[in-house]
């Protein structure tokens, strides 16, 4: 969290890390779009938040005014040395064209419909381990003990890392995204020097013996001609982990939050279950964890709004999800939605890449846990906390199993 | 009546060919491709209608 003064408000000095956003962001982006819709903050050096599905489009699909050099804002302003674009440190999310469409073209086919939908016996025999493992118990942590291990193990997978690191893989990705504002730099270096250590290591052991998986992959891959560098195959590794993995299992997360509070949902997916497709996309439009960043280019006026080179601009597509001018009854949750143009995985040129796995994970692992425990409540309304800062979702996930 | 999708504004959403996969499929960047010349019939033509509704980059067509 972080130790910075209550926000009064949002539309002048805004911060994600604010208790209240955390806590519940809908009805603060809901009082912006009303009044101010693009929100500034002279919080992380300035920075600039657009609550509108239509502010949130201009922003995500103009590459000329914006860079992905940084996508996570935080109090530390990255210098054109530690980042220089266009690669940037995990190419290609933090890419910009043109090095962009080649960093992206060399990952999408592994994460195309193909190679992707192939896993789907893997990700279902994991879940019903993992529903094995938490047995007959009356309460049942589907945050924890559920959602936050499939995503894990799955990329460990498509990587071809050891099984038994998945825990380490969860404590780097808690390091980079949760506790990137908390660090002093020492902490984030040593932390930082540490995730580096663990990937070259793999990086090593897959040169020295190939297989047929993710990695040998980006060592193998061509890009004008040649390998990659190994820095280049070390920031796609991180990339696709820190990408994959808290992102994902907050969706699932908040995906059975919902069901545990809405039992009529939940019969309905137990009892139609070709209602699936829709119900997840809805899940994802209601619940869209990720909020990407930007950074200004230039000094230049962006709807009225004067911003700076390098002020931040939070790329909201949650708060795109709610915007009652893109969708109608934007506030309600409907599980059957026909028409839902939602954009939970980014808009433009860097549309989420791992986006057809996330849906088949989320799809499987919902699937499942409602096959197993049909009828469920949550244990602890109270005790729910949602993650601060870009990824949303419920950490701690006790749920009282119904008979 | 004809459905096209329009290759420089999809960035694969992937929706199209899984609300309608006899009309729509995707290459191996995931992208979504028409199949066949895209004609459509009555029936076609409300699955086409429905994955248009569904794309977030706004890359389908559908021509008289």
């Amino acid at each position: 969290m972080t130790d910075q003064p209550l926000v009064k408000d949002f539309a002048t000095d805004f911060d994600h890390l604010d208790p209240q956003w955390v806590n519940d962001p809908y009805p603060i982006w809901e009082d912006l779009r009303g009044r101010c819709p693009v929100a500034h903050t002279e919080r992380f050096g300035g920075a600039w938040f657009p609550a509108t599905h239509e502010g949130v489009s201009a922003v995500a699909k103009d590459t000329e005014h914006f860079t992905s050099r940084q996508v996570i804002i935080s109090y530390t302003r990255p210098t054109d040395e530690d980042l220089p674009a266009p690669i940037g440190l995990a190419p290609p999310i933090t890419s910009d064209p043109p090095f962009h469409v080649d960093a992206r073209r060399l990952i999408l086919p592994a994460f195309a419909p193909g190679p992707i939908n192939a896993l789907e016996p893997a990700i279902r025999e994991l879940c019903n381990r993992l529903l094995d493992n938490l047995g007959d118990h009356e309460i049942v942590n589907a945050g924890d003990e559920y959602a936050q291990f499939i995503p894990p193990a799955v990329i460990a997978k498509m990587l071809g890392f050891p099984p038994e690191d998945e825990d380490f893989f969860r404590e780097i990705i808690h390091n980079i995204i949760s506790g990137a504002d908390n660090q002093d730099d020492a902490e984030r270096e040593r932390r930082q020097a540490e995730t580096e250590e663990y990937f070259n290591k793999q990086i090593q052991d897959h040169i020295d013996n190939p297989r047929d998986d993710l990695t040998t992959y980006l060592l193998n891959v061509e890009l004008g001609g040649q390998k990659l560098q190994h820095d280049h195959v070390r920031g796609t590794m991180i990339l696709i982990l820190v990408a994959g993995i808290d992102t994902t299992w907050s969706a699932i997360g908040a995906s059975i939050w919902h069901l545990a509070q809405n039992p009529d949902d939940l019969a309905r997916l137990v009892n139609e279950p070709e209602l699936m497709p829709v119900a997840i996309e809805e899940f994802l439009r209601f619940y869209a964890p990720v909020t990407m960043g930007r950074m200004v280019k230039e000094d230049f006026d962006f709807n009225g709004c004067p911003m700076k080179k390098d002020d931040w601009v939070l790329l909201g597509f949650p708060a795109a999800n709610r915007d009652p001018a893109a969708f109608k009854d934007a506030d309600k949750f409907i599980i059957d939605r026909e028409e839902n143009r939602h954009v939970a995985f980014g808009l433009g040129i860097h549309r989420c890449a791992g986006s057809n796995l996330a849906r088949l994970e989320l799809r499987i692992a919902i699937e499942e846990f409602i096959k197993r425990y049909p009828k469920f409540e949550l244990a602890n309304p109270e005790g729910v906390t949602w993650a601060a800062g870009q990824v949303r979702g419920p950490r701690n996930l006790p749920v009282k199993v119904l008979k | 009546m004809k459905v096209t999708i329009d290759a420089e504004l999809c960035q694969g959403q992937g929706r199209c060919f899984a609300i309608a996969p006899d009309l729509f499929g995707f290459d191996d960047m995931g992208n979504g491709i028409v199949i066949g010349d895209g004609s459509l019939d009555e029936s076609s033509l409300k699955l086409a209608q429905l994955a248009q509704a569904n794309c977030p980059e706004h890359a389908i067509f559908i021509e008289e």
